[in-house]
């Protein structure tokens, strides 16, 4: 059985982008164990040669003409759906 | 129950600003059930003036319809049910959106659903879960929660919904509507919000058979802007033929299932048989490892697909952040709800180096033998029936604290999720409260057009 510690979940949380409040941190950490504790059963099964699915249609190498499509969108548009942005960038806070 | 003809007559009879007005009404009168997040009225009556104008035409001129919100669509924001996109207004229509508003169709509103489809209950939407339409105090299902209660509360007589493990199916179980969960690829996602991109569909709730036929049929087809889509292969039949041979699936009828879901199974089955299909016990093994498969595969995905959610060009940001890595986790932090982080972190979990191989790659190769079971069966069966959910729609908060007893409730619904297959839930009696209970069909990829008709020609015999 999976053993999820509290480092764990502060690793995950890091990982997936998520500053979690302390009062988060125990709940996630039981959960967690108890959903990784179901999937393990997976490993009962024999896949020895068998091929992974990861596309369920098919389909290959779906091509389109090279050309632009209008999508009806302006960059204008586009940057107002962000918080702050001045001079046609979006802003955001100091990176180093 | 309201269908689309009705509608249609009403139009012809009145005028399509009336209908929508009506529509409107119904779904004020109907705010305590918190199906839906926001009306589109001010876009809606436009559209209706239009159609009664001549200025816009089609199969579904006038038909007032409604779109759970993780669609983009116009006249109102786009949530997903989170604080995340709250006060997201979309700048584009999904396509099959714009497929239905070409053909007249008038959106009224936007649906609640599970924040970012993440749940079975539309209890983990950031504003409050819906009700069901039989009983208040229980759920609605989900994810699709919304759009099911609107459909079976005759406010509209068809909405749109999203599937990637039973999302449409459950909650129209629950609600006692049709629900149609199409082959993988059939209609475009485009400017739909994505969950797990190797399972979601796009479906539809209605109240018959033969309008779910209809609105399918105007959203399918490929689309440029979503390269998974297949070339249009869905074409409704006029009937369907006595003879066909059915596997019921013996894994779904054990004794976890509630008995009167068993029953009405059961007997939908036995009228099958009196019609002249044939019905056979069949054994699907692999069943009972989908859920596991599931919940490692969609995490995994998800995790990806809501890497985007970063509070930097659209969306929610948090406020008071010094850097750029404060920005990150303290948007992520507030804009999801838990069940979205839980989700994410299995995600981050199994594909991390050292685990990848156990659980990811372990799950895509029993995927595999799942699909591979299901090939078989259906090399001797046209189809497969089974239940929808072990039960009916339950309480309010009952499973909301233990998140495995929430999974456990699509069992039925995932397996063909992972495969792609097509599966509807027709509405087949109710429980002994009076609940609703669903019975699924299943059938080979595109066979969607014969599960449906299968469906149609049952609908007045139950």
């Amino acid at each position: 059985m999976t053993q999820i510690t509290r480092d764990d979940v502060l690793h995950l949380a890091q990982l997936s982008s998520l500053e979690l409040n302390d009062a988060e941190i125990d709940g996630l950490q039981t959960d967690l164990g108890n959903i990784l504790g179901y999937v393990e059963q997976l490993s009962q099964l024999d896949t020895t040669g068998v091929e992974p699915t990861y596309q369920v249609t098919g389909l290959q190498n779906v091509w389109r003409d090279d050309s632009v499509i209008d999508y009806g969108v302006s960059r204008e548009d586009m940057l107002a759906l962000s918080t702050e942005s001045s001079e046609h960038q979006v802003k955001v806070p100091k990176v180093l | 129950m309201i269908t689309i003809s009705d509608i249609i007559a009403q139009i012809d009879s009145t005028s399509a600003r009336e209908v929508i007005e009506t529509a409107l009404a119904k779904a004020r009168e109907s705010s305590d059930y918190h199906a839906l997040l926001n009306l589109t009225a001010e876009r809606a009556l436009e559209r209706a003036d239009a159609v009664d104008a001549g200025k816009i035409t089609g199969k579904l001129a006038g038909v007032p319809f409604v779109i759970k919100d993780n669609f983009l669509a116009f006249g109102a924001p786009t949530t997903a049910a989170s604080k995340m996109l709250e006060n997201f207004v979309a700048p584009l229509q999904a396509t099959s959106v714009e497929k239905l508003e070409a053909e007249g169709a008038i959106c009224i509103g936007k649906s609640n659903l599970d924040a970012f489809a993440h749940g079975g209950s539309t209890e983990n939407s950031a504003f409050g879960p819906t009700s069901n339409a039989y009983d208040k105090t229980r759920v609605s299902g989900g994810s699709s929660g919304g759009s099911a209660v609107v459909t079976a509360l005759d406010i509209v007589p068809f909405a749109l919904g999203s599937d990637t493990g039973g999302s449409i199916r459950q909650p129209a179980s629950f609600n006692g509507v049709v629900g149609v969960k199409p082959t993988y690829g059939t209609i475009s996602r485009y400017g739909v919000v994505a969950m797990a991109s190797s399972t979601d569909v796009i479906g539809a709730f209605t109240n018959n058979v033969s309008d779910a036929e209809l609105v399918i049929s105007i959203m399918a087809g490929r689309d440029v802007r979503d390269m998974t889509t297949l070339p249009n292969f869905f074409e409704p039949l006029a009937e369907t033929k006595p003879g066909l041979k059915i596997g019921l699936i013996s894994d779904f009828m054990a004794e976890g299932v509630d008995s009167d879901v068993r029953a009405r199974v059961n007997e939908y089955v036995a009228k099958l048989r009196e019609n002249g299909h044939i019905v056979e016990d069949v054994s699907l093994p692999m069943a009972e490892y989908a859920l596991a498969i599931y919940y490692i595969l969609v995490p995994a995905e998800l995790s990806s697909n809501l890497a985007r959610y970063d509070g930097i060009r659209y969306g929610f940001r948090a406020e008071g952040v010094k850097t750029l890595a404060e920005l990150y986790g303290r948007t992520r932090d507030q804009g999801f709800v838990t069940e979205n982080k839980r989700r994410i972190m299995i995600g981050s979990y199994v594909l991390s180096s050292g685990f990848f191989d156990a659980y990811y790659l372990q799950a895509q190769k029993a995927r595999t033998l799942l699909i591979n079971q299901f090939n078989k069966l259906f090399k001797k069966y046209d189809m497969l029936i089974g239940p929808v959910a072990p039960t009916t729609a339950f309480k309010i908060g009952k499973n909301s604290s233990d998140p495995i007893k929430m999974y456990l409730g699509d069992i039925m619904t995932v397996p063909t999720s992972l495969a792609g297959l097509p599966a509807i839930s027709v509405p087949a009696g109710h429980d002994e409260s009076g609940l609703p209970v669903g019975v699924q069909l299943m059938g080979p990829m595109r066979s969607d057009a014969k599960l449906l008709a299968l469906a149609r020609s049952m609908e007045s015999k139950l």
